[in-house]
């Protein structure tokens, strides 16, 4: 039942403008051709930038390796808070919020150190952005899956589980995994869309991510700078419209009432 | 408070159908006033549907809603004069008991002083008068629902509508709570509309009792008529337990079990299932008997049998809860049946 | 009954291993958020040669970056009531209509993106837009016959700021602020109806007193991010008066006076105070929400 009226519609409409406008100007932009006639010379170059695919390609990579590492750390890690130590639930919900409340570039300007250790360690390659990217996207993946967790009743499956003999590790692979594919999907994605669209951290420790190269490229080249944002906005949107209708296949249960 | 009388309403050949489905198909409900009428039946039937529509909170597609001989149907909710109590989770959590029944009136701005006197007069009404100064989240289930009736009744409605209002409730507090509706109901003389599917609930509380399947109304009357006379197959199944005996019905009666019983009008004749109430047969120990006893169970007030027949028909009788020791799995006995009106249909 | 010894000893390693699974988390976390944060914080209160000290908090306070302070107030506030409210208007306008439907879908996996979607690209987006040759600047200048950039070059100082900022602080208010929305029950509006309430009454007896804790909440939520935001303004404003981060990033790459790095770590540790006490209030302001709408 939709109400609201008039004003619903000029809400979405006035929004709507607003919002589509810069992608529209952005498309515009990057394919503007010499005497007013469209080209799509901007997109063309960005495959001919040997130093833009090399930022793409480690974006890609980072986006993968730190949804990846959050997976691997949060969800065992709820898993057992929300059934074994509840009373840590409020502590484990707090240090993810905190990077809300520590700006990312004051991360940066104390992670400098620690980097210097790890670089030490693991060598300097810019996937070593891996472990600041998972603090910066805490607060964001611990929500979508705590949404998750909750909403499945963790408890009793996993007591039915344990009681026909499930090992924890089964329990956590077989049941808590399945049930929540949609939060992880959803904590995946945000990490992939923060990461792809970072750029304070890289750029101050000076490694070459795709924001960082695009606005080198932007003194140079608008052109080619502003194709590959787009290209880079239209890449996340895909893959969360992707997500929002891959969940309306949801199967009801059966109503027997 | 004195009881004032209460309006007539006329519900007159509702239709709503929602996409494939429906809802309400021809519904004609009178009712007279100051009566509560219960409308019951099984989730999906459409009495929802029916109250929300008396109550402007549904459109229809087809038909009339008649208030005290006026036309309705294009009124909207907010100017019905209706009082709805829902089924939960209606009282404003934002507000004290007293403040949510008094929201009605601060709507009609009357002044502060007078707001609380009535707020308070009808929570004493409802036994709230302690609480009147909690929150909706300081309050049991219980305790909320007679807010909700509270601040309906604040306004001075017209007419009361109570949507399936105990289904959320502890089954205690249920009982409480549905001789307290029908008390205030009674004392304050409005006419009710009652929804629910509890058969019990209707039974008990209801002035007219009216059976409701797939968007119409099966039957309407007393509850003891409804009980003892039910006018279709759904209803006798529906309200109370029932057996189907099979039986050949000629000139108005059936024999069953041996014995001869009356049919009530509109029963089919020929090879017939005569619907007979558990409390209609009778069940003694007889060696010679040629049914068994599948299970008894012990009641409390009563005690229930269920017996396998000789044709492999399984019968559910009751007995009196001092017979249920002496009815052991599998011992033999007879079945019959007394000559109580029965309902009879076409097998 | 027991046997008192060993049984203890076992109940204390069974809870000792209970919390072993935790650990690779807490190790974790405590290496790459809660070091980095001590490092800042008592970096800002040690000079030059390691010694403790209130000297950077004092320079800082007395000194221009202040009024760095003041700007990023500023435009955190700003931004954050604009997004409020429109982000509030457009999450109404998407909770109005069908649950499962496509309009909500699309605006949240687009609010979704858009809110991640800061700094660098951004800020060409809104250059590509109202930029000297942008879309709707040349619109302007050769269709109407309007010089946008009359007044100056606005894009790249505080209004330009507040401009490009909401299109990220909107969606942000969106996600947050839906949940919200969507924990308003249906039988208030109704219950508020047939008693005689119309869309007015219920909005401001009922819907608005209960969402205002919320609201508020994601009010300062808003305002944390804008605060805490970086990329935007270092790829649109490249000099002249620039917010806290901006100095901050001054002090990082030695733009201002060489050997003053604490100072910079004193400008983080006068960030963390300001978001800090908005979370708090914001949490706060979570909990009376969550009574309510839950």
């Amino acid at each position: 039942m939709s109400r609201g009226g008039r004003l619903r519609w000029v809400v979405l409409g006035v929004l709507g403008l607003y919002f589509l406008l810069p992608l529209v100007a952005m498309a515009e932009f990057s394919t503007r051709g010499t005497a007013g006639h469209r080209s799509l010379h901007a997109w063309k170059a960005i495959g001919a930038d040997p130093d833009l695919i090399q930022a793409i390609v480690v974006s890609l990579e980072l986006a993968v390796l730190t949804a990846v590492l959050m997976l691997v750390l949060l969800l065992p890690t709820m898993t057992w808070v929300n059934l074994r130590l509840p009373h840590l639930r409020r502590v484990i919900e707090f240090v993810c919020l905190l990077p809300l409340t520590i700006p990312a570039i004051v991360i940066v300007v104390g992670i400098a150190p620690i980097y210097a250790w790890v670089t030490y360690l693991v060598g300097d390659s810019p996937l070593t952005l891996t472990f600041v990217y998972v603090i910066i996207v805490l607060p964001y993946a611990y929500r979508a899956l705590d949404a998750g967790l909750t909403a499945m009743d963790l408890g009793t499956l996993t007591e039915a589980a344990r009681g026909l003999g499930a090992s924890w590790w089964t329990v956590i692979w077989r049941i808590v995994v399945p049930n929540v594919r949609g939060a992880i999907l959803s904590a995946a994605l945000v990490s992939v869309a923060m990461v792809l669209g970072e750029f304070t951290i890289s750029s101050l420790l000076d490694f070459q991510t795709i924001q960082v190269e695009i606005n080198l490229l932007g003194k140079r080249d608008a052109d080619i700078s502003i194709a590959v944002s787009l290209a880079a906005l239209l890449f996340a949107f895909v893959l969360l419209f992707a997500l929002a209708f891959a969940g309306r296949r949801r199967r009801e249960a059966v109503d027997d009432r | 408070m004195t009881a004032e009388t209460g309006v007539s309403v006329r519900m007159e050949d509702l239709r709503r159908v929602y996409g494939r489905t429906r809802a309400l198909d021809g519904l004609t409900l009178d009712l007279a006033p100051g009566e509560l009428v219960a409308l019951l039946g099984p989730s999906g039937c459409g009495k929802t549907t029916a109250l929300r529509a008396l109550g402007g909170l549904e459109r229809l597609d087809a038909g009339r809603v008649l208030v005290d001989g006026a036309d309705v149907t294009d009124t909207p909710a907010s100017r019905r004069d209706m009082g709805m109590v829902f089924q939960a989770y209606s009282l404003f959590p934002n507000m004290t008991a007293r403040d949510n029944v008094a929201f009605g009136l601060r709507l009609r701005h009357v002044p502060a002083a007078r707001r609380r006197t009535r707020a308070d007069d009808l929570l004493d009404l409802v036994g709230l008068a302690p609480q009147a100064a909690q929150y909706p989240h300081q309050l049991s289930g219980g305790q909320q629902q007679r807010v909700a009736i509270a601040r309906a009744l604040a306004v001075e409605p017209r007419v009361l509508l109570l949507d399936e209002p105990l289904s959320a409730l502890d089954a205690k507090v249920r009982a409480q709570l549905r001789d307290e509706i029908r008390r205030i109901q009674v004392e304050v003389g409005i006419t009710t509309l009652f929804v629910t599917h509890d058969q019990e609930e209707a039974l008990a509380l209801a002035d007219r009792v009216g059976v409701m399947n797939t968007g119409r109304l099966e039957q309407i009357g007393a509850p003891a008529d409804v009980y003892a006379r039910p006018a279709t197959a759904f209803v006798a199944d529906f309200v109370g337990l029932t057996n189907r005996v099979p039986g050949v019905a000629a000139g108005g009666t059936a024999t069953v079990l041996g014995t001869e019983v009356p049919l009530i009008d509109g029963s089919d004749t020929g090879d017939v299932a005569v619907l007979v109430r558990p409390e209609a047969l009778d069940v003694a120990a007889d060696p010679e008997g040629g049914a068994r006893v599948v299970a008894a169970s012990f009641l409390g007030a009563v005690g229930r049998v269920q017996v396998r027949m000789p044709d492999d028909g399984l019968l559910i009788a009751q007995v009196p809860s001092g017979a249920v020791a002496g009815l052991a799995p599998g011992a033999p006995v007879r079945v019959t049946a007394r000559a109580v009106p029965a309902l009879a249909v076409a097998r | 009954m027991t046997q008192a010894i060993p049984r203890r000893r076992g109940a204390r390693w069974r809870r000792a291993a209970d919390y072993l699974p935790v650990a690779p988390f807490a190790v974790y976390v405590a290496v790459f958020l809660l070091w980095p944060t001590y490092i800042v914080l008592s970096g800002a209160f040690t000079d030059d040669h390691g010694r403790p000290t209130t000297a950077n908090v004092a320079t800082i306070l007395g000194s221009t970056d202040l009024a760095a302070f003041g700007r990023s107030v500023e435009l955190s506030a700003a931004t954050a009531v604009i997004g409020a409210v429109f982000g509030g208007l457009l999450a109404w306008a998407v909770v109005t209509g069908r649950p499962e439907g496509t309009l909500r879908r699309v605006v949240v996996s687009a609010s979704s993106v858009l809110a991640q979607f800061g700094g660098v690209t951004l800020a060409f987006a809104f250059i590509a837009t109202v930029g000297f040759e942008g879309l709707v600047t040349v619109f302007f200048r050769d269709d109407l016959g309007v010089d946008l950039f009359a007044g100056g070059a606005w894009l790249f100082g505080m209004p330009g700021l507040i401009l490009v900022y909401s299109y990220f602080q909107i969606p942000l208010m969106v996600i947050v602020f839906l949940p919200a929305l969507d924990g308003l029950r249906r039988q208030w509006r109704e219950a508020a109806e047939s008693l005689g309430g119309s869309s007015w009454t219920y909005w401001r007896y009922v819907a608005g007193p209960i969402l205002a804790p919320a609201f508020l909440g994601c009010l300062l939520l808003l305002f944390a991010n804008a605060f805490s935001s970086y990329a935007t303004a270092a790829a649109l404003v490249s000099q002249g008066s620039p917010i806290v981060p901006l100095r901050i990033r001054g002090f990082l790459t030695g733009e201002v006076v060489l050997g003053q790095a604490n100072l910079g770590k004193a400008l983080g540790f006068g960030m963390v105070v300001v978001v800090a006490v908005v979370m708090v209030l914001y949490a706060l302001l979570q909990r009376r929400t969550s009574r309510w709408l839950r």
